[in-house]
């Protein structure tokens, strides 16, 4: 089922919801809303689901506008953070629950409810009510119930986030996999970028109730169109400095204090036109610790992550992350060179906030 | 057994008195309350329940307070209107209880927690100023209103609208009371039931709509099941209160009109007991009526306890890992 919002407002009394929130999501996507608390991916996904009604704009379910029309008229599954089972009843009620509303027949209600949560690995636990399992087996039977009566539209909100690291691991496959299996259009709320990177078809990055991108996860990581959305996404996150771009004819430098880089044509020529100091961003596996860098800086703190070390180096008021093998054996204060891949480096306006490079 | 076990266990057995001690101390402030103002009282009425102390015999030297046996309980089964005090208290605790402080109570929480938030507030404030006036005020007003031609308030608009005048109260003693303790009694399961609603997690109430109930199968099926046990304390403690209450009914129609219409249990404990018509006041004939009171209210407790299962509200839970 294709999903249409357009300029879709949610104010509560003054405050602001979301605002002229448009999205088109299409048939089968895997539609991730990304973004820190309050900045209004709940309230959308509230008012997808028809808890809330919009205060303005427009919703609509393949061709059918549902502004108005109530929950239960929707056909929509959705898995809650907290789960949300229904704690006096039984697992077999609980995924019940939504073909018992419906008037299912008794005997096809068994079977489907049975169908569902062998899916789900939890056939075994039907006659447990929801204080007696895990929050694993609890998130399993939330998402049955979510299934069983064949929704058009799943919705998710931060579904994981109160699953351990291991298991939360473990469900974004299973969910993923689940998803692309019953090909029912999903909407997947979270904060952790993880997660919307790792499952989403594309992303819907929110701040402050407004859209900042709506773009598939490698063109939300190699082609930020937003500062907000280049310092978001990407764990360690991309490294910001102020710097001033000048030259011409292909051949451009990016300069703060003691830092002098070369910029190529492609990326220096947009941020060089631009009047004044600009935002420059570079991941930190865009930079590296090489002999013959030409960027001159003092290791401040190594971070051992295990499979990598996350070295913070100061190029004098400066500080950059960067990526680098544990063999290596940094130690904090040594000093080395750092070489720059500028063919990676992003360009912003520091007033808009808006990338220089992609429109 | 070694010497080091023996000491252990020891430590251990006073460690289990010294966390004991601290249990009981947590619960001595209520534990004196029942002692002095429940247990005391009760041993002091029982006490008075088999003597024949009243006004009329009373002398300064208690020692003299004669000793009868069962004779109050004996005259009490054979007064000719026990009986009917006996099944007018049933019927004013089954219809305060079912219709006001329970069905009305609880319709009331639903429609208020189903209202925009403000109003649902004013709604609910109204409906507690009839517990929080003074019970003589508050039956002065329902006295007032109610009130014969042509001092009654409805009785001064049928004046006006041309239709015959009655004397309310009078006439209808029973509704009356049950209405005028109603609408006392409404509050307080009205505040449980509120607080419960409102308790119940967002999300659940939201996935019930989602999962395609209507608001009022989501009442049905989520909320009800939901307050059972705020339903059943409310039910219980409201009977066992309402056994006891006489004050509104006192004030309103003193047990009347004629004999014993309106007459409660409890109303008949005090009126022997504290203001009699006659001027004398039977202390211990009324104790044997506090007493029977005392003891219904004790085995309907029990009832209550082993029928609803107050155990069950502390199920251990179950917990694997997946």
């Amino acid at each position: 089922m294709k999903v249409t919002i357009d300029n879709l407002t949610k104010k509560f009394g003054d405050v602001v919801g979301v605002e002229d929130l448009t999205l088109h999501i299409d048939d089968g996507e895997f539609v991730a809303f990304l973004g820190p608390s309050g900045c209004g991916k709940t309230t959308t996904l509230l008012t997808l689901a028809g808890i809330y009604r919009p205060t303005d704009g427009e919703i609509r379910f393949g061709e059918r506008i549902v502004n108005q029309v109530q929950p239960k008229d929707r056909n929509i599954g959705m898995v809650f953070q907290s789960y949300a089972l229904y704690p006096h009843m039984t697992v077999f009620q609980n995924i019940a629950y939504p073909l018992k509303l419906k008037r299912v027949a008794k005997n096809i209600q068994h079977e489907r409810v049975q169908q569902v949560a062998n899916v789900m690995g939890i056939g075994n636990l039907l006659d447990r009510r929801p204080g007696q399992l895990s929050g694993g087996q609890q998130q399993r039977v939330a998402l049955g119930r979510a299934l069983v009566k064949e929704p058009d539209i799943l919705l998710f909100d931060e579904p994981l986030s109160n699953l351990d690291a291991r298991l939360r691991l473990t469900m974004r496959g299973e969910i993923k996999h689940l998803q692309k299996d019953l090909g029912i259009t999903s909407i997947y709320v979270t904060h952790d970028q993880v997660e919307a990177m790792t499952m989403a078809d594309r992303i819907a990055v929110m701040n402050g109730g407004h859209l900042q991108a709506f773009d598939s996860p490698d063109e939300l990581y190699s082609r930020p169109k937003t500062l907000f959305v280049a310092g978001f996404v990407g764990n360690p996150p991309m490294n910001f400095v102020s710097v001033d771009v000048s030259g011409s004819n292909g051949s451009y430098i990016a300069e703060a204090d003691s830092l002098r880089l070369e910029v190529g044509q492609e990326r220096g020529g947009p941020p060089a036109g631009y009047d004044g100091a600009v935002v420059m961003g570079i991941r930190p596996e865009d930079i590296q610790i090489s002999e013959n860098g030409n960027v001159s800086g003092e290791i401040f703190i190594v971070e051992p992550l295990g499979r990598e070390d996350l070295i913070d180096v100061r190029v004098g008021p400066h500080s950059f992350l960067l990526l680098e093998n544990t063999e290596s054996q940094r130690q904090s204060g040594e000093r080395v060179n750092l070489k720059f891949d500028m063919q990676k480096a992003q360009f912003f306006d520091p007033q808009t906030e808006k990338s220089l490079l992609w429109q | 057994m070694s010497q080091q076990a023996e000491k252990r266990e020891a430590r251990s057995s006073r460690n289990a008195l010294r966390s004991y001690l601290g249990a009981y101390g947590f619960m001595a402030p209520a534990g004196v309350l029942v002692v002095v103002f429940f247990l005391i009282p009760v041993a002091i009425i029982l006490y008075l329940s088999v003597t024949n102390l009243a006004s009329s015999n009373f002398t300064s030297n208690l020692a003299a307070m004669e000793y009868i046996g069962l004779r109050n309980y004996e005259t009490l089964l054979n007064d000719q209107f026990a009986r009917k005090i006996f099944f007018n208290t049933i019927f004013y605790v089954l219809f305060t209880l079912s219709i006001f402080n329970v069905s009305l109570a609880l319709i009331v929480s639903l429609l208020t927690t189903h209202i925009d938030r403000g109003a649902g507030f004013v709604f609910r404030a109204l409906w507690i100023l009839p517990r929080i006036t003074s019970p003589v005020v508050y039956i002065l007003i329902w006295k007032r209103m109610m009130a014969e031609a042509p001092f009654g308030i409805l009785n001064q608009f049928n004046n006006w609208l041309g239709m015959p005048t009655y004397n309310y109260i009078a006439t209808n003693p029973w509704v009356f009371v049950v209405v005028v303790n109603g609408f006392i009694g409404l509050s307080f399961g009205m505040i449980i039931f509120t607080s419960a609603i409102e308790s119940i997690p967002k999300d659940l109430l939201n996935a019930s709509l989602v999962d395609g109930s209507s608001k009022l199968q989501r009442i049905r099926y989520v909320i009800l099941p939901l307050i059972r046990w705020p339903l059943l304390f409310v039910f219980t403690y409201q009977t066992l209160s309402l056994l006891t209450s006489f004050v509104e009914i006192q004030l309103l129609t003193d047990g009347g009109p004629g004999l014993y219409r309106t007459e409660v249990w409890s109303l008949t404990a005090y009126h022997r007991a504290l203001s009699n018509y006659f001027g004398n006041a039977q202390w211990g004939y009324g104790s044997a009526f506090a007493v029977l009171l005392v003891l219904i209210g004790v085995v309907l407790a029990v009832i209550y306890m082993r029928v609803f299962r107050f155990d069950e509200l502390v199920a251990e839970p179950r917990v694997e890992t997946l």
